[in-house]
């Protein structure tokens, strides 16, 4: 067993009080006291996650356009323009999620955003499909990143860096910009407006209590998963991963497929279309008290069974709430095995928070 | 570092045990227990009139991480649960041994008491 790796925030996190726990062999807060008071403070002003566990790659090269067509689901000939974002899943031949990620158009390539339990993983498969491209890849261990999330992250980050506050407030929704070794971009993984940066490792701290003195709260892994439970955004390795199609994880709109466009997986999912996609992803609702929790069966009567990928308290809602793969005819009520009690939850579109906001009907 | 009141007894599912003038005891969970379990957002409690087994299962306790069952460390009558837990959870976090208390039983043989341990055995069990 190595020792955990740390982040550049790492003292920045214990010095704010951070519980550290073991995350995908990375020393990370859980939380700084009270992860429903961070959740809280996300929905309504503004917080601030130490991202950098996750891993920055810099694609470039004669064919980086070319490999990544056939590499991810997404087609990257969607980015008109440097800085434009796309969110897709690598797939493997079955079409089952290798990985789900963020890809940006770059100067003189592409930037992709990969999870940190899966980088080793992503960066073999990446490897063994490069023959036949002239394509770099670049892992880009010296950046550090930080989301900065809530309805007044923008302006506490144009707070802090005031030169460059006219370039972020134009920022479209999934659009960023370099500045210099800095990259800003108008993303984030909890159903709030808010950015993503990725900073030079060694301005990371300073850049840190910036923002804290800014009035950014530090937010830890515990309530950056409640956040993106609401927002109805999948965790990879919960709900999917190499063994669950995109098509029954709620990705559909991540496949581009109406050119002919040949990328891994492919084929897998065109049969699977052909055949009949046996489940669906789903939201569930559960008003009563009890939590949903992963793992949990879901009973639907005359169809069968499926089960819950990410399950939580929703602090928002002030009830429970998870994601759930079910079979696909399935109505408006499911039943949940909630500790061996049969318990009806109701089945919702999602997400169920956007913006602060119940969105669910 | 866990606050361990010494007048206090425990048990190793991090139960506390509070006998009262009147000869009930009041029990709650530990405030290293409410550490590991994070944020509390539910709680069940049993019903008073509830006749319970040592160890036997008396309630639910839900945090944003986990379900986790609360046992009644010793036999007796169920006597009084804590309402306003009920209704604010939280107090399992914020005075676990004070307005977080769980319920109060009138124990079958309070004698049962002794056996459990003492603050300084439970610090040893959970290494504080």
């Amino acid at each position: 067993m190595t020792a955990a790796q740390r982040t550049p925030l790492y003292q920045a996190h214990l010095d704010a009080g951070a519980k550290m726990v073991d995350f995908a062999g990375w020393d990370m807060p859980i939380h700084y006291g009270s992860q429903l008071k961070e959740h809280e403070v996300v929905r309504s002003d503004a917080g601030m996650f130490d991202v950098s566990h996750m891993t920055v790659i810099d694609i470039s090269g004669a064919d980086a356009k070319r490999w990544l067509q056939q590499l991810i689901a997404n087609d990257v000939a969607k980015l008109g323009f440097v800085g434009k974002a796309l969110y897709s899943g690598m797939l493997n031949e079955q079409g089952g999620v290798v990985d789900d990620l963020i890809v940006y158009l770059a100067e003189d390539g592409y930037r992709m955003v990969v999870n940190a339990g899966t980088t080793a993983k992503d960066l073999a498969w990446m490897d063994a499909h490069l023959d036949g491209f002239d394509v770099t890849l670049r892992p880009r261990r010296d950046l550090a990143m930080l989301a900065v999330q809530g309805p007044n992250a923008i302006d506490k980050v144009c707070a802090v860096k005031p030169d460059w506050a006219e370039s972020i407030r134009a920022l479209q929704v999934f659009q960023g910009l370099p500045f210099g070794e800095w990259f800003v971009a108008r993303t984030g993984y909890t159903g709030e407006d808010g950015l993503e940066i990725m900073i030079p490792a060694g301005e990371a701290a300073e850049f840190f209590r910036e923002l804290q003195q800014a009035g950014v709260a530090p937010i830890g892994l515990g309530a950056r998963d409640t956040l993106r439970l609401e927002a109805g955004m999948n965790l990879y390795g919960h709900d999917m991963d190499e063994q669950v199609s995109p098509l029954e994880a709620g990705m559909g709109w991540t496949l581009a497929m109406k050119d002919s466009r040949d990328f891994i997986g492919r084929a897998a999912l065109q049969a699977q279309k052909e055949a009949g996609v046996a489940m669906r992803q789903v939201g569930l609702v559960l008003e009563g008290r009890g939590v949903l929790r992963e793992g949990q069966k879901v009973v639907v009567e005359g169809m069968g069974e499926g089960i819950i990928t990410s399950g939580t308290f929703s602090p928002t809602l002030k009830h429970s709430i998870a994601i759930a793969r079910v079979p696909a005819a399935t109505g408006e009520h499911a039943q949940v095995d909630l500790r061996g009690t049969l318990t009806t939850v109701r089945v919702v579109k999602m997400p169920f928070v956007r913006n602060g906001k119940k969105v669910f009907e | 570092m866990s606050h361990i009141p010494t007048e206090l007894k425990y048990v190793s599912s991090h139960e506390w045990l509070r006998l009262e003038a009147d000869g009930s005891v009041t029990v709650g969970i530990t405030e290293h227990a409410q550490e590991l379990l994070g944020d509390v957002v539910f709680v069940e409690l049993p019903k008073a009139g509830a006749v319970l087994a040592a160890d036997e299962q008396a309630g639910v306790v839900e945090s944003v991480k986990a379900a986790s069952d609360v046992y009644s460390p010793i036999a007796g009558e169920v006597l009084e649960v804590n309402a306003e837990l009920e209704g604010a959870p939280e107090l399992a976090n914020s005075a676990p041994y004070a307005e977080g208390w769980f319920f109060r039983i009138r124990p079958a043989n309070v004698a049962d008491l002794d056996a459990l341990m003492s603050a300084d055995a439970y610090a040893a069990e959970i290494g504080a």
